[in-house]
């Protein structure tokens, strides 16, 4: 056994796959839905022991020296063609060990919330514990992501993950609304996911010229260096580009996995179905389309960071696209009136941050908000999801207002992730925002660094002014909701407010993991930036921050000062003059419907793609091909044929002489013997 | 001794005699004992090799056949009992109801 070996990690990717196998075969064999208490205890134990378990191999690799952090668990070959092998193996280092504390550590307290949140859903029977089932199915899928060694088995948690997404987007599947948004978030990701299986093909293919036979994170990263200066021809249709016709093999290969990356995480242009998947129950799209399963592309990226070093192209490509998305997307979020499209599009928005720093060389600062976003918007979407059982699922804020006083506790915790996001000191998202904007304004790599940065900072000012507009219009003032529902409010009960509590405990001070330095030397503190200092010998990070403290304070408080600014218009349009956004509606009525419509991308893709390919399936493929080709022709073409040749000619052969079969049979005995002994 | 050639030429006539009178005759019961030459003749092919080249598993292969043919027999009549039966004839030219 080497040095670092373990057998630790398969069991914390093993036990939620139990928990979902043991739900299956009883849903799926057995057909019988089992005991409530008993579902909780599978998935939620389950899921909390893979949390302990994480937190031991924490611990393991934290008692290791540094160069040698890591943990690895080859469970077995998986498969090897020639030289080429990929094995079933899992490693922990500081990234995936980040990644594997959030995914078991929140995905346990939404395990919580969830049997909460369900409780008093009768839609269908066994829904319970199928949703469990999914439930546990994506965490596993998700950890095999994480903690995956190589492409390979990050590919297979990364298809595992999209299945579960699709499974619970469409969980009320009865509705076929779901259904469809089900639908659209996986053939959506397909699209990312092409992309991403010919980024691994063309590395695969590279890999082996250069005498790696494996995919493995760390044998890529050691082989890749011969690599990096190679090109590659691109065919001839893909001549227009710049840099045609041949490109570099980093480049590419880093714009492939980027599209993979644009699929998951939802960035421009494949972002359209992360809105459209809060037709899921509330805990799943706070656990996957918040928390976790849209980080991946970021964690690829991360996980990849040497690639995307020697790929400068490619970065700044993820870093414009990052910062675009961003700002798009928020404002999108400013018109949207349904409490979940609103979170929705600030995810898509705060990814779009993360992926600026990871595009701008700064991993560190990516995976820093990657971990307080976890937390403070897996609040946010939990808070929603009691309002929305405080309102008897009701998510339209028009109807909503005043549940200051009615939730007072959901309003609190609320308040306290709003806070978190916008992006005030000294919250979780104060100090990642701030190493992101810090990262945008110092990337020289990346063209226009500084008007990404600007973007960031408008970003941040949207970002401030739409989530206090949903605060406020949510819980200040007085509840639009009609009497019936208005007399039955009340907020839900403890199962589902303690994960609250202990996500706002985190909302507020994961910021301190990744304190700068600047703020440490403030306080004394030297390597006060330990989730840095803990990740740097893993991510491929540029030491490019030679700014003064000065400025570090300045753009710190430029940052500030647009979250107040937002804060402050929102508080004025929605609080103080709160006849003022009508107006405002009326004044400028064709731009808000562009901005309340979603700019008609969606509208665009579907008279683009959708439209044609379906048309296209319905007349050519299907009625031409299927039903005239292989129907027609070839199954029923074949038949006719056999039929009338039958009728005509073969029914002489049936004589009804004995006789005469028996000659033939003496015949074709004698021509069979004949040839044998020839 | 025997020599194995006149062996095999009755052998062959044998099964030329089962042949003919299989694929001519009409009476089932006749072609019945056709098929029974024809599986004799056989046999006594199979005796003759297998004792040209003291080979035992020629013999093996007689009884096995001596068994097959008794099996087969008592299928045949009770098919030829059967049909006259319900034709009372058993002439295979007036079955011939399986034709176009």
């Amino acid at each position: 056994m080497v040095d670092g070996d373990t057998t630790l990690l398969r069991w914390i990717v093993l036990l939620p796959g139990l928990g979902a196998a043991v739900h299956g075969v009883m849903l799926g064999l057995l057909r019988r839905e089992a005991p409530r208490w008993f579902v909780v205890a599978v998935s939620c134990g389950a899921v909390g022991v893979a949390f302990l378990l994480s937190c031991a191999a924490l611990v393991q690799l934290l008692g290791r020296p540094e160069e040698g952090r890591l943990l690895l668990d080859e469970a077995y070959t998986w498969f090897g063609a020639g030289s080429f092998h990929a094995e079933l193996a899992f490693q922990l280092d500081a990234l995936s060990a980040v990644m594997t504390l959030v995914v078991t550590g929140v995905g346990f307290l939404i395990h919580v919330y969830s049997v909460g949140y369900m409780a008093d859903d009768h839609r269908d029977d066994g829904g319970f514990q199928r949703f469990f089932c999914y439930l546990n199915l994506f965490t596993c899928a998700m950890l095999l992501l994480v903690l995956g060694d190589n492409l390979l088995v990050m590919f297979l948690g990364w298809e595992g993950v999209g299945l579960c997404s699709y499974l619970l987007i469409g969980f009320w599947y009865s509705d076929r609304w779901n259904a469809f948004c089900g639908s659209k978030a996986f053939i959506v990701n397909r699209i990312g996911d092409f992309g991403f299986l010919i980024g691994i093909f063309l590395l695969v293919w590279a890999l082996r010229d250069a005498g790696v036979t494996s995919i493995a994170f760390r044998e890529i990263e050691a082989g890749f260096g011969a690599l990096a200066d190679r090109t590659v021809a691109l065919p001839g249709w893909l001549g227009f580009l710049p840099g045609a016709p041949e490109w570099r093999l980093a480049t590419l290969v880093g714009l492939c996995l980027f599209l993979g990356a644009c699929g998951k995480s939802a960035q421009i242009p494949l972002y359209t179905w992360l809105p459209d998947a809060m037709a899921g129950p509330t805990p799943v799209s706070a656990l996957i389309h918040a928390a976790t399963m849209v980080t991946a592309g970021v964690y690829m990226v991360c996980r990849l960071s040497f690639l995307y070093e020697a790929a400068p192209g490619a970065a700044a490509t993820v870093a414009w696209t990052g910062g675009l998305t961003a700002l798009f997307a928020a404002t999108i979020a400013i018109a949207q009136t349904d409490i979940k499209k609103v979170l929705a599009y600030s995810t898509v928005s705060q990814l779009g941050y993360m992926f600026v720093a990871a595009g701008c060389g700064a991993y560190g600062a990516a995976i820093f908000h990657l971990g307080t976003h976890a937390f403070f918007k897996a609040l946010l979407f939990l808070g929603s999801g009691a309002v929305i059982l405080a309102m008897h699922h009701e998510q339209d804020t028009d109807k909503m207002g005043g549940l200051r006083r009615l939730a007072p506790r959901t309003h609190a915790v609320f308040l306290i992730a709003v806070l978190a996001i916008a992006g005030f000191p000294p919250l979780s998202g104060f100090f990642s925002k701030d190493e992101i904007l810090l990262s945008a304004w110092t990337a020289e790599g990346v063209p226009g660094h500084r008007a990404l940065w600007a973007l960031g900072l408008g970003t941040a000012a949207l970002t401030a002014f739409y989530m206090f507009r949903l605060h406020f219009r949510t819980f200040a003032g007085s509840l639009r909701a009609p009497r019936e529902v208005r007399e039955h409010v009340r907020e839900p009960g403890s199962v589902v407010l303690v994960p609250l509590y202990v996500l706002a405990f985190f909302s507020i001070v994961a910021g301190f993991v990744g304190l700068p330095q600047v703020y440490g030397d403030l306080l004394g503190v030297s390597h006060s930036n330990s989730l840095a200092n803990f990740l740097r010998p893993v991510l491929h990070e540029e030491h490019g921050h030679h700014v003064s403290h000065a400025t570090e304070y300045g753009l710190a408080a430029l940052a500030v000062v647009a979250a107040l600014v937002g804060t402050l218009l929102a508080a004025w349009l929605y609080v103080w003059r709160p006849r003022l956004p009508a107006r405002l509606r009326g004044a400028l009525g064709g731009l808000f419907r562009l901005v309340r419509d979603k700019y008609y991308v969606d509208e665009a893709y579907d008279a683009a793609f959708v439209r044609p390919l379906v048309v296209t399936s319905d007349k050519v493929l299907f009625r031409v091909v299927d039903a005239g080709l292989i129907d027609g022709v070839a199954v029923n073409g074949t038949a006719h044929a056999v039929r009338g040749f039958a009728s005509r000619a073969l029914k002489y052969a049936h004589s009804g002489l004995t006789q005469g079969y028996l000659l033939v049979m003496l015949l074709g005995t004698l021509a069979v013997v004949g040839w044998l002994v020839r | 001794m025997v020599p194995l050639e006149h062996v095999i030429g009755l052998s062959v006539i044998l099964f030329g005699i089962g042949v003919v009178g299989a694929l001519t005759r009409r009476n089932l019961i006749v072609i019945l004992m056709s098929i029974e030459l024809m599986l004799n003749a056989v046999n006594l092919a199979l005796v003759g090799f297998s004792r040209a080249w003291a080979n035992v598993e020629g013999q093996i292969f007689v009884l096995m056949v001596i068994t097959v043919a008794a099996a087969e027999v008592a299928v045949g009549l009770g098919i030829v009992i059967a049909l006259f039966r319900n034709r009372e004839s058993v002439n295979v030219e007036d079955v011939s109801l399986l034709r176009w």
